[in-house]
């Protein structure tokens, strides 16, 4: 499972709605990969100006085929160009990188939510949780339909499916966490997973701990490196001997347990984190 | 893994295709002594990483070996655990970054605990980053580190930007940079590099001052002070509202500090940093008068760049008919060698 570095060529490139769907042949990424794993590919090729990788959750990665699949979404010249980006080419890519979704040693009923095209990397996380005998019942969410991603791989992963949209142009109008209460109500759900943007997995895990129902988040917060050594991409997490650290989401995540993320404190320095004290004066 | 082509020779310096893997094919590569002197301290290359991009080298494992460098410079370690600053800390500018970290580390004790033996059970050695908000605590540090294992040299930050006063810092004063320097010496077993910021006025009356005060050595440079604004918020991007610009954006700015301070102080060594992506622009640096480099920021691009700009410079040396590093240190100096 340790990191590899490798020249991955793209094998395809095609839209997906809003979004691009680049397949790329990785053998040595997709052999180790666990579901809520990401990749950090550079970006702009040999002469670029763009130093910083970009992150993205793996959404297959198939160590049969050698293939791994990300989807992105342009929103700055780093994607512009990958979203470009033609097949045969290759991309610097290190991975599988950062901490996956645990699975249950006991099936189960698990909820998976996805908001946008976050929910990438629930699609391998559900085959998973069904190859072990879990139930699967998936809630996937976007502003608009383009926006939504993997509806149609959700109903041949999960038993249920609920898609939202903020504008109602598909499935039920409202918002992803609209959905919870009639899936965590009744049906002795024994675990939530999520990933989408920061508000709603807070959202998914408060409605998840006010139905005391354990829920890991994959957080997407933005990394320079993505292998641990830049420091950029902290927010402040509580820790089980109950200190809150500022820790990266590189490393120690991207998947966490909702409780333990201090989300209203995300992208401030809360005064009790450890080493706050020390930042006085220096 | 993929090679980075040469990345900033528009003055029609070759390429150089099929020479960043580390088994070299041909014997060209393998006559050149690659063994450098840092402040008295032999390294079998002169290769390093920089500090705070490469943690304590433990992150970088899974793509290098940290004992085939030069030597591995550690993330600036302070007396206590500190947290570091809010996000947003970084911000990609064009062939560069921001960052307003603020020095986030787990403090010395967890450091000596941790972090110097793994470096030392691996063979590699360690180049110690220190910073203090005071001459005292620079002394402290200096104190805790003396005789532990692995040790090799203490660099000495008196130039982060991302400190509370930020611009500030000891390194834009002669004076106090002195006092720092000496404090730490009288304090350490090892040699002391002072690393200096480009954001003064002069950058060789700084690095005079400090060896005057006994620094055995110059670490330059420092990043930059800089800040981007986002024109959808009207908000700086930082958190940290200003932070260190660094990358191959500074590269030139870097060449022309050490090339400043190699003219007029030859004999003091230095550690050359500040934008170095290949093996080419590392001989920048030697030729301009550092006997070693550190590669900083092309790690968050390429985890194994320290060891393809190894490689790299080996190569290029060879093609040169160089067969002794030491030979270039300066070289841009003296008439052209042919």
């Amino acid at each position: 499972m340790s990191a590899t570095q490798v020249s991955a060529r793209v094998v395809s490139n095609e839209p997906a709605g809003a979004y691009h769907l680049i397949t790329l042949n990785a053998p040595a990424v997709a052999a180790g990969a666990e579901p809520g794993q990401f990749i950090a590919a550079a970006v702009g090729g040999p002469q670029t100006a763009l130093l910083l990788r970009r992150s993205f959750a793996l959404y297959t990665a198939d160590p049969a085929t050698g293939l791994i699949q990300i989807v992105v979404a342009e929103h700055g010249p780093g994607t512009a160009w990958l979203v470009r980006v033609r097949p045969g080419t290759p991309l610097d890519v290190v991975g599988p990188l950062g901490r996956p979704f645990t699975l249950p040693a006991e099936p189960g009923t698990a909820v998976l939510v996805g908001g946008g095209y976050g929910s990438a990397p629930l699609f391998d996380l559900a085959r998973r949780l069904r190859a072990i005998g879990s139930t699967v019942h998936m809630v996937v969410g976007a502003g608009s339909a383009e926006r939504l991603f993997g509806t149609a791989d959700a109903r041949t992963v999960a038993d249920s499916v609920v898609v939202t949209t903020d504008d109602g142009s598909v499935g039920v109008r409202g918002l992803v966490t609209d959905a919870l209460p009639g899936l965590l109500g009744p049906r002795g759900v024994s675990a939530v997973y999520a990933c989408g943007p920061m508000a709603m997995l807070r959202a998914v895990g408060e409605t998840a701990a006010s139905y005391d129902v354990p829920c890991e988040v994959a957080v997407e917060e933005s990394m320079a490196c993505g292998i641990g050594v830049c420091m950029t991409c902290v927010l402040p997490v509580v820790g089980v001997d109950g200190r809150s650290r500022m820790v990266r989401s590189c490393i120690e995540g991207p998947v966490f347990d909702a409780g333990r993320v201090r989300w209203k404190d995300v992208g401030t320095l809360p005064v009790d984190v450890l080493g706050a004290d020390a930042m006085d004066g220096h | 893994m993929m090679p980075l082509a040469a990345h900033d020779h528009e003055s029609g310096i070759r390429e150089n295709p099929g020479s960043h893997t580390h088994d070299h094919g041909g014997t060209t590569d393998a006559t050149v002594d690659m063994v450098t002197t840092l402040a008295g301290t032999v390294l079998p290359n002169p290769v390093l990483t920089a500090s705070g991009c490469a943690a304590a080298g433990r992150e970088l494992a899974p793509f290098l070996d940290p004992a085939a460098l030069g030597a591995v410079v550690t993330k600036s370690v302070l007396l206590r655990p500190r947290s570091g600053r809010a996000t947003p800390r970084m911000a990609e500018t064009p062939s560069g970054m921001l960052n307003s970290i603020g020095l986030q580390g787990p403090g010395i004790d967890a450091f000596l605990e941790h972090d110097l033996p793994w470096l030392a059970a691996r063979g590699a050695r360690a180049v110690v980053s220190i910073a203090g908000g005071s001459v005292e605590e620079f002394a402290e540090l200096a104190r805790r580190l003396a005789g532990a294992p692995g040790l090799a040299l203490l660099e000495v930050n008196i130039s982060c930007p991302n400190v509370a006063s930020r611009g500030q810092v000891f390194a834009c004063d002669p004076l106090a940079a002195a006092d720092v320097v000496r404090a730490v010496k009288a304090e350490s077993g090892v040699p002391v590099l002072a690393k200096l910021s480009p954001d003064v006025t002069d950058i060789v009356a700084i690095a005079g001052s400090c060896v005057e005060a006994g620094a055995d050595g110059l670490s330059m440079i420092n990043t930059l002070l800089g800040m981007v604004i986002d024109t959808d918020t009207f908000r700086p991007v930082l958190a940290g509202v200003t932070g260190g610009l660094s990358g191959p954006a500074i590269r030139p700015v870097a060449v022309r500090c050490v090339w400043q301070v190699h003219a007029a102080l030859p004999g003091v060594p230095i550690l050359g940093m500040g934008g170095i992506l290949s093996g080419l622009d590392a001989l920048q640096f030697l030729l301009a008068g550092a006997s070693a480099v550190s590669v900083g920021t092309a790690v968050f691009h390429d985890p194994s760049a320290p060891v393809r700009v190894l490689a790299e410079l080996r190569t290029e040396l060879a093609r040169r008919g160089i067969t002794r590093l030491s030979d270039v240190v300066g070289a841009a100096h003296r008439e052209p060698h042919r």
